[in-house]
């Protein structure tokens, strides 16, 4: 049997919320290849009930039940799913913090090629094909992938697709294995916000801002979005401690890809742009008409961040009703 | 405490990146390069536990063409005490890759093997984890504090919306992230001590693997943008803009 595997993160009793996305990337190769789509869920215990697990629309719905599974145990997963893997052409994680950590071990447990942030991906003969940035997406590379592949697809990069109906769930057997790594808790934030990787809107400051205090400006406008915006930065500015590095967006921060952008007294280093340029709209606001980011911008205010910034957020909150 | 550094050399972030002829890899000409930032922590980690032991050794583990010797001597500069150059090329399959590292630090007796969490070349964040795999070992990936008593480690990785907290006995695979700790500044001692540490150069060669790069290609263009206007007076054209046309709002 051919079919396409596709590991669901839950957190909590609830489903992260990138696996519609990841089944919809598991359906495209499934649908060229003539396979079927297998989704695979880990908890403690019984995930009848595991909200928002009815509508994810795989074929079958794999279910592996283990005490160690109440918090993250990479050492079992990476278990069950090499026990599984001969029946699968690919298999699928989200390119999360936690899928980006299970990849590379199932696909060295399995002797198999690992793809990580992959934005594309489609059978090509005997091989997957898969297109992904590198350099901080400065240039796009095009792999292919030979016999079973393991594959970390990128939050955001294929859209969910209408949900088909939910596949049957079946138990499967997590196999003997030994528990290398223990993870002991999972520490909330002190503030609940959203990632900057995974937020719909990024309210992102550089050095103009000149001094640490003013994030609150962007703060402010971030909060008219309610929980869907979240602040970034340069990596000037969080290498001078003003914010912490989870906030930096470029090469050696997180790459995102929100659908709005707002670049805030960032000149635009090469190294961000790379880091945001598959925003897909960005505005940026900056004294010097001349920086690099208005390149890259789809609308710019060329202009005093301190007098436009007040003026803006309560023009978003007006327009938002 | 004996501890491991595996490095990279690649391009400087700053770096403008232009396709070479083959259509399949970037032209180095003109380019600047450098230790892979997310190394910088995993020497700086490894320094710092020594330091902290009061005994041990350190050493940096370069895979790559003769190049890479100078990347290792910032390392011996940093304070690492010996290296090893896999004289070769790595594979565009990062489990093909990580094979060649296993097998050099088998038998090594590490306590620990660090790595950046990832290279700001290809971006594989594979060959760590991999290591680990195929030695057996515990792996913690993107830690961004590190606590080593007692023979066991205690990390902390940033997950979406959380931290996690983890703890595996030594020896142990991390993988490292920005965060973790500042890199120290090679000093002029240093440099000059860093000329006459060991380093051994050991001949390798990585299989072909599974991974064929076909293609690597500049992203396209953004269409170009406009300058809406100047100071908060250009506001409502900018909303008007993201309402109407952007349609984000």
């Amino acid at each position: 049997m051919t079919a396409i595997l596709a590991i669901l993160e839950q957190r909590d009793g609830a489903l992260r919320k990138g696996a519609p996305e990841l089944l919809a990337a598991a359906r495209q190769l499934a649908d060229a290849a003539g396979a079927t789509v297998d989704a695979i869920v880990f908890g403690a215990a019984d995930m009848a009930g595991l909200d928002g697990l009815g509508a994810a629309g795989a074929d079958r719905v794999l279910t592996a039940t283990h005490a160690d599974f109440a918090q993250y145990c990479p050492d079992g997963i990476v278990a069950t799913v090499a026990a599984l893997a001969g029946g699968y052409r690919a298999i699928l994680t989200a390119a999360t913090a936690t899928g980006k950590d299970l990849a590379p071990r199932i696909a060295a447990r399995i002797g198999a090629p690992c793809g990580m942030d992959v934005t594309g991906l489609a059978l090509q003969g005997d091989a997957i094909r898969v297109t992904r940035p590198v350099y901080a997406g400065k240039a796009i590379q095009t792999v292919d992938l030979a016999g079973t592949a393991v594959i970390a697809v990128r939050p955001g990069a294929i859209a969910a697709t209408a949900a088909g109906k939910a596949g049957a769930m079946s138990a499967v057997e997590v196999p003997a294995f030994t528990r290398r790594l223990t993870v002991r808790e999972v520490r909330a934030p002190e503030q609940a916000t959203v990632d900057v990787a995974e937020a719909r809107v990024v309210v992102a400051g550089g050095r103009g801002l000149g001094d640490p205090k003013h994030f609150a400006l962007l703060e402010e406008l971030a909060a008219v979005f309610g929980g869907d915006a979240a602040v970034g930065a340069s990596r000037a500015v969080v290498d001078a401690g003003w914010i912490g590095h989870g906030h930096q967006v470029g090469q050696t921060g997180k790459t995102v890809a929100p659908e709005l952008y707002f670049a805030i007294g960032v000149s635009g280093a090469i190294q961000h742009l790379a880091g945001m340029r598959t925003a897909k709209t960005i505005v940026a606001i900056n004294r010097d008409k001349d920086a690099p980011i208005f390149k890259v911008a789809d609308y710019g205010i060329v202009g005093d961040l301190f007098e436009v910034m007040p003026a803006l957020t309560e023009a978003v909150k007006k327009a938002r009703g | 405490m004996k501890i491991a550094v595996c490095i990279r050399r690649v391009p400087d972030t700053t770096a403008k990146i232009t396709i070479a002829g083959g259509g399949t890899a970037i032209d180095p000409a003109g380019v600047k390069f450098v230790i892979n930032p997310y190394d910088e922590f995993a020497v700086e980690a490894a320094i710092a536990l020594k330091e902290a032991a009061g005994a041990g050794e350190t050493v940096t583990i370069a895979l790559g063409d003769d190049s890479v010797q100078e990347t290792i001597r910032t390392t011996l500069a940093m304070g690492i005490d010996r290296a090893v150059h896999l004289q070769g090329t790595g594979s565009a399959d990062g489990l093909a890759t990580a094979r060649v590292l296993a097998d050099h630090l088998r038998g090594g007796g590490y306590d620990l093997i660090l790595f950046g969490k990832l290279a700001v070349d290809d971006y594989g964040q594979q060959v760590g984890p991999m290591v680990a795999e195929l030695l057996e070992l515990p792996c913690a990936t993107a830690i961004t504090a590190l606590e080593v008593a007692d023979g066991s480690a205690t990390v902390e990785r940033e997950i979406e919306g959380g931290t996690e907290v983890a703890t595996c006995p030594l020896p142990a695979v991390l993988t490292c992230d920005k965060g973790l700790n500042t890199p120290r500044l090679p000093g002029l001692k240093g440099i000059m001590a860093a000329k006459k540490k060991p380093l051994e150069v050991v001949p390798v060669e990585a299989a072909a693997g599974q991974a064929t790069i076909v293609s690597l290609a500049l992203p396209p263009e953004r269409p170009a943008g406009r300058i809406v206007g100047e100071g908060a007076a250009a506001v409502p054209a900018l909303i008007e803009a993201l309402t109407s046309e952007a349609k984000v709002l």
